[in-house]
């Protein structure tokens, strides 16, 4: 499985806004290049990353061959409750990859 | 979009004259019968300039505007960093140079009025050019990493820009205890010396290996991929598994901020607290070039590839690591080509003549352990206003290779350094 970092806060009081930043190791080949042989280098991103927080959706974004490799996303989000943050990236060739955090809201 | 690209030149323009006219109440003496050239920066660049002028054309008044009295070659300064070398050794007077008929001016430049084409000195002279030479090397970007300026450069050398510095790093690690960690951080491209912050590495991780073998070096980098390196990579298994961690930017290498006070490096996604730190921030042409209107946004100088003139400001030239030329590195060989191509082009000029593309030889040396060094060559030519790399022409150190190549390749090295600062300064 490919390497996920993933930067959520440990402890935020409750109401705060906390900055989210992940970082997944992706090649994100467009599909569009050839090799130096004239062979076309089949197509292989992400294709969508979502983040929930206590299973409810917070975050989502859909990915083209426009993005560069290793997406990088810095998101914000509303410090409700204690509880997990999941993150999950799916991708061609059946890429999947996902990574969890606990906050604890005081 | 190319109209007001070029608003923008005209407003930066009359706000630089309208400054000048301040700084230059009296108006330029008349010229003298021969040309005058004034070459701001007396490193590598500006220095091989200077001479190479005066070689061609005696007749030309040429004047080298230097703040310090010794120079300090950063090339194997790595070395010093590691305690293979003395700093003495990197250290050069301009003697040779005044000896050559070159006015050498001691002095910090104040202003620079490219309509009335004078520079004005701190020490309050004013010098006049027919043309100027720019060779200002780098500076650091103050600005880049919140927490690392200049007073936190005094804790965390960035040992990057002067004899100080390097010496400063060599100092912390040699008083560190066995145990420790060392961070350094590598910038962004376009950066000093493409393959330095690798070598650095190596050698650091070298010192650690034979003085404080339970230390750690961990270079957090802003980039994924850099010069030559395979050839870094296998030697660092080979003789610094262990002792060195690389962490690319893909692995969260980039560095966001710094903690003087605990000696915390952050990047992005961890914290590294580090008994010794070294930063190597992001860089810029040297602050001369923004006083003459040359920088661009980026920070650096676009220059035409044949005569090295500024496309911002007429009858100024950049040279060195200040200029931006398409795949030209940053090195102290490339800088010492693009000196001597500079003068040529410059006497042509001021006789009337139109200079002709030349190729630029650029060759880099990079020392992985005592006795272990790997290189780059490659030749550049400019096609469409642009250098770039001659197909074919380059040349790097082999992936296998016995040690005797890679000894030799060191001896190479010293050569190497041996021949330009003697032919730059002896």
């Amino acid at each position: 499985m490919a390497s996920a970092l993933i930067n959520v806060p440990k402890k935020a009081k409750f109401g705060d806004v906390i900055e989210i930043k992940t970082l997944i190791s992706h090649i994100m080949e467009t599909g569009f290049r050839h090799s130096t042989t004239g062979v076309p280098i089949p197509r292989d991103i992400i294709t969508s990353f979502v983040c929930t927080y206590n299973n409810e959706e917070i975050f989502r974004a859909v990915l083209y061959p426009a993005i560069a490799a290793n997406p990088f996303f810095i998101f914000t989000t509303i410090a409700t409750e204690s509880g997990t943050i999941e993150f999950t990236w799916q991708g061609d060739n059946g890429f999947l990859a996902t990574a969890s955090a606990t906050i604890t809201v005081e | 979009m190319t109209a007001s690209r070029i608003d923008r030149r005209a407003f930066s323009g009359s706000t630089l004259a309208a400054a000048a006219a301040a700084v230059f109440p009296m108006p330029a003496l008349g010229a003298g019968s021969s040309s005058r050239v004034v070459v701001i920066g007396g490193g590598f660049a500006g220095t091989s300039c200077a001479r190479e002028l005066k070689k061609i054309d005696p007749n030309i008044a040429v004047t080298l505007v230097e703040t310090n009295r010794i120079f300090t070659a950063l090339p194997m300064s790595n070395s010093v960093v590691a305690g293979l070398r003395k700093i003495g050794g990197q250290q050069f007077e301009y003697r040779a140079i005044t000896a050559a008929g070159i006015d050498v001016a001691f002095a910090a430049v104040k202003a620079v009025d490219p309509q009335t084409r004078q520079v004005a000195l701190v020490d309050e002279k004013s010098l006049s050019y027919d043309r100027l030479v720019l060779a200002p090397g780098i500076d650091l970007r103050w600005d880049a990493i919140p927490g690392y300026d200049r007073a936190a450069a005094e804790k965390m050398p960035h040992a990057w820009n002067d004899g100080a510095q390097v010496d400063l790093l060599r100092r912390q690690l040699t008083e560190m205890p066995d145990g420790s960690t060392v961070v350094m951080s590598v910038p962004v491209a376009p950066a000093r010396c493409p393959p330095a912050p690798y070598e650095r590495a190596s050698l650091i991780a070298h010192y650690l290996k034979t003085a404080k073998p339970r230390s750690k070096l961990i270079v957090l980098d802003a980039k994924e991929n850099f010069s030559m390196q395979r050839l870094f990579q296998n030697a660092w298994k080979e003789l610094y598994t262990g002792l060195l961690e690389w962490v690319p930017l893909s692995s969260g290498g980039q560095v966001v901020s710094v903690d003087v006070a605990s000696k915390t490096i952050k990047t992005d996604f961890d914290s590294y607290r580090a008994n010794v730190a070294n930063i190597i921030p992001p860089q810029r042409a040297g602050g001369v070039t923004a006083l003459a209107g040359v920088a661009d946004r980026t920070g650096w100088c676009p220059i035409d590839p044949i005569t090295f003139e500024s496309k911002q400001q007429a009858n100024i030239h950049v040279i060195g690591d200040a200029a931006i030329a398409g795949a030209l590195p940053k090195s102290a060989s490339t800088a010492n080509s693009a000196g001597k191509l500079c003068a040529a082009a410059i006497v042509q000029l001021l006789a009337g003549g139109k200079p002709r593309a030349r190729e630029l030889a650029s060759a880099c040396y990079s020392l992985l352990a005592p006795g272990y060094a790997i290189s780059i060559t490659a030749k550049y030519r400019p096609v469409d206003d642009q250098f770039i790399e001659i197909e074919g022409s380059g040349e790097i150190s082999p992936l296998e290779a016995p040690q005797s190549r890679r000894e030799e390749e060191a001896k190479l090295a010293d050569d190497w350094f041996t021949q330009i600062t003697g032919e730059v300064f002896g």
